[in-house]
């Protein structure tokens, strides 16, 4: 797949001395949905305000789609959507104006039937004609959605998209995000909703501190990184748990009766069935089997926590 | 150049000016009326003519200078404060468009509503006086590059104040001060000879100066200097812009 953003040795150190950023590369790929993850202050605005022309870096460079953010700034910046996390919105313009206004900005020729598809997509239209002012937070963020989309961008950054935002916006976004895909635009969204990462994203880059700790498919992150834990529940109380199970790591809960016991995925299949033969061998009778899958939400926080 | 971009901010400045008609033209237009009734009536009535000019007509070309000065600067703060101010300039910084457009953009649509707003002053005190302009192409030109210059001296103060107040500051504590010792109501002429040296460091003197000159032909100060005073200041004023963007002050960390 070609690459349509990347970065090199990006880095940001704010005047008061702050460095929000250290020195980071990172390659987007076309028509991927990238989640970025990271705690508050980690650094994830800050990369997409740079990316976006509105921070200036301290060291380093941007290509989109090999345009340089500096030089090039005006085929890159074409082809970037942007919605921030902050709620600003026009007060007094209506709906129908501030979109059109932003297809402008981007200098696109007006384009009507565009608009209305924008606008019904995201529930607008029989709101076109209001004043924003009159809107609800949710509608607010339409806008800010619709005004993103209004230029046709390539690329599409969501900058915590979710946040604060009622169930029906939620699932409306993710089929957004979704058609848009579809239809080859890039995405790169930051969340703290961790199982919407783990259900859209394609690729997943936790960041912390300003460095970025690990980018990686997701598929495989969750392969590599994730536990599976099983808990035996046994049909009777045990008062010692046997050798043969101590010497797999089996623990005994406090009932006597839930065993447990973590394990690699990988090695799954060659684990439970030796793990039920040693249950069998020891004369236990199973009432009930029970496996969890570690979240993404766990291995987020493994990460985070390992690099305080 | 990004002329689609320009469109939509001129257009989306215009339709602010809509929206805020009374605020934006009816009130100077009122306040310049009351400033005619009572100079120009009610005290002109009791002064000579300023080097055979009747006071009421001597006193229009520094009236509207005064309201263009300072609405001018408030248009153009206003209009590049407030998206700051809101957080919706994160737009303008992320699109497609250079320093350039969004100045010309801006400035534009301030200077074109100041020199309307000018027009209509101009209009207005012409029910109250009899007025002829010698030089109409002199005065236009004056008037238009006056309202470019403090359109771009209001849009660097828009850019420069991090609050309300500042944004009042230049205008209410040295413009109008500056425009009202500038001149506006009599010559410099008339001021003894210590206050007229001191004057000549007002800036707005070679503004009212040169205004003056292009309705009768006479003025206080040389008409090429009062040019080249406003010139200066013009370029000036783009200098300090063309900075602000460069560096990003107060617009980009």
């Amino acid at each position: 797949m070609s690459t349509i953003l990347s970065i090199s040795d990006l880095s940001k150190t704010y005047d008061g001395g702050f460095t929000a950023l250290h020195p980071l590369n990172l390659d987007i790929a076309r028509g991927e949905i990238f989640a970025l993850l990271g705690p508050n202050g980690a650094g994830k605005t800050t990369l997409i305000s740079i990316i976006c022309g509105l921070v200036n870096a301290s060291t380093g460079r941007v290509s989109v789609d090999g345009h340089d953010s500096i030089t090039g700034f005006r085929k890159a910046r074409a082809q970037i959507g942007l919605v921030p996390q902050e709620l600003a919105t026009e007060s007094f313009e209506t709906v129908w104006a501030t979109v059109s206004f932003s297809r402008g900005l981007f200098g696109k020729p007006p384009n009507p039937a565009l608009i209305e598809k924008i606008l019904r997509d995201l529930s607008l239209w029989d709101k076109k004609d209001n004043r924003i002012l009159t809107l609800s937070g949710g509608m607010k963020r339409r806008v800010m959605i619709a005004k993103a989309l209004s230029h046709e961008p390539r690329i599409l950054f969501l900058d915590e998209p979710t946040a604060g935002v009622d169930v029906d916006l939620r699932r409306d976004m993710w089929r957004l995000v979704r058609r848009l895909k579809d239809a080859g635009v890039t995405i790169i969204l930051t969340t703290h909703y961790i199982e919407e990462a783990e259900e859209m994203a394609d690729r997943i880059g936790v960041i912390n501190r300003g460095r970025l700790m690990l980018v990686e498919e997701k598929d495989a992150l969750m392969r590599n990184l994730g536990r599976k834990q099983v808990t035996v529940t046994l049909a009777s109380q045990l008062g010692a748990l046997p050798a043969r199970l101590a010497e797999r790591g089996v623990r005994l809960g406090d009932d006597g009766r839930a065993l447990t016991w973590i394990y690699e995925p990988a090695r799954v299949r060659a684990g439970m069935p030796g793990l039920l033969a040693d249950i069998a061998a020891e004369g236990l009778t199973v009432a009930d089997i029970d496996t969890r899958r570690s979240s993404l939400e766990d291995i987020f926080v493994d990460l985070v926590k390992g690099a305080q | 150049m990004n002329l689609r971009a320009i469109a939509a901010i001129y257009r989306y400045e215009m339709d602010r000016t809509r929206r805020t008609i009374l605020q934006s033209v009816v009130a100077p237009v009122i306040s310049t009326a009351l400033y005619f009734v009572v100079f120009g009536a009610a005290i002109g009535g009791h002064m000579g003519a300023v080097g055979g000019v009747p006071y009421g007509a001597f006193i229009v070309p520094g009236l509207m200078m005064m309201s263009l000065l300072t609405q001018s600067i408030s248009n153009a703060s206003f209009g590049i404060y407030f998206p700051r101010f809101v957080g919706t300039f994160y737009e303008q910084l992320s699109a497609p468009i250079s320093v350039v457009e969004i100045v010309t953009a801006y400035v534009g649509a301030a200077a074109t509503k100041s020199v309307m707003l000018g027009l209509i002053i101009l209009a207005t005190a012409a029910l109250f006086t009899p007025l002829s302009v010698q030089h109409p192409f002199w005065m236009l030109g004056f008037l238009v590059l006056t309202a470019v210059t403090f359109s771009l001296f209001g849009f660097a103060i828009g850019i420069w104040a991090d609050n309300f107040e500042k944004l009042q500051l230049m205008p209410m504590l040295v413009v109008t001060p500056l425009a009202f010792l500038g001149g506006s109501f009599y010559s410099i002429d008339m001021l003894p000879p210590f206050w007229r040296s001191v004057s000549l460091f007002n800036p707005v003197v070679y503004l009212i100066s040169g205004f003056r000159w292009s309705f009768f032909g006479t003025s206080d100060v040389n008409i090429v200097v009062s040019l080249a005073m406003t010139l200066g200041f013009m370029v000036a004023c783009l200098a300090i812009i063309g900075w602000m963007f460069r560096t990003g002050y107060r617009l980009k960390a």
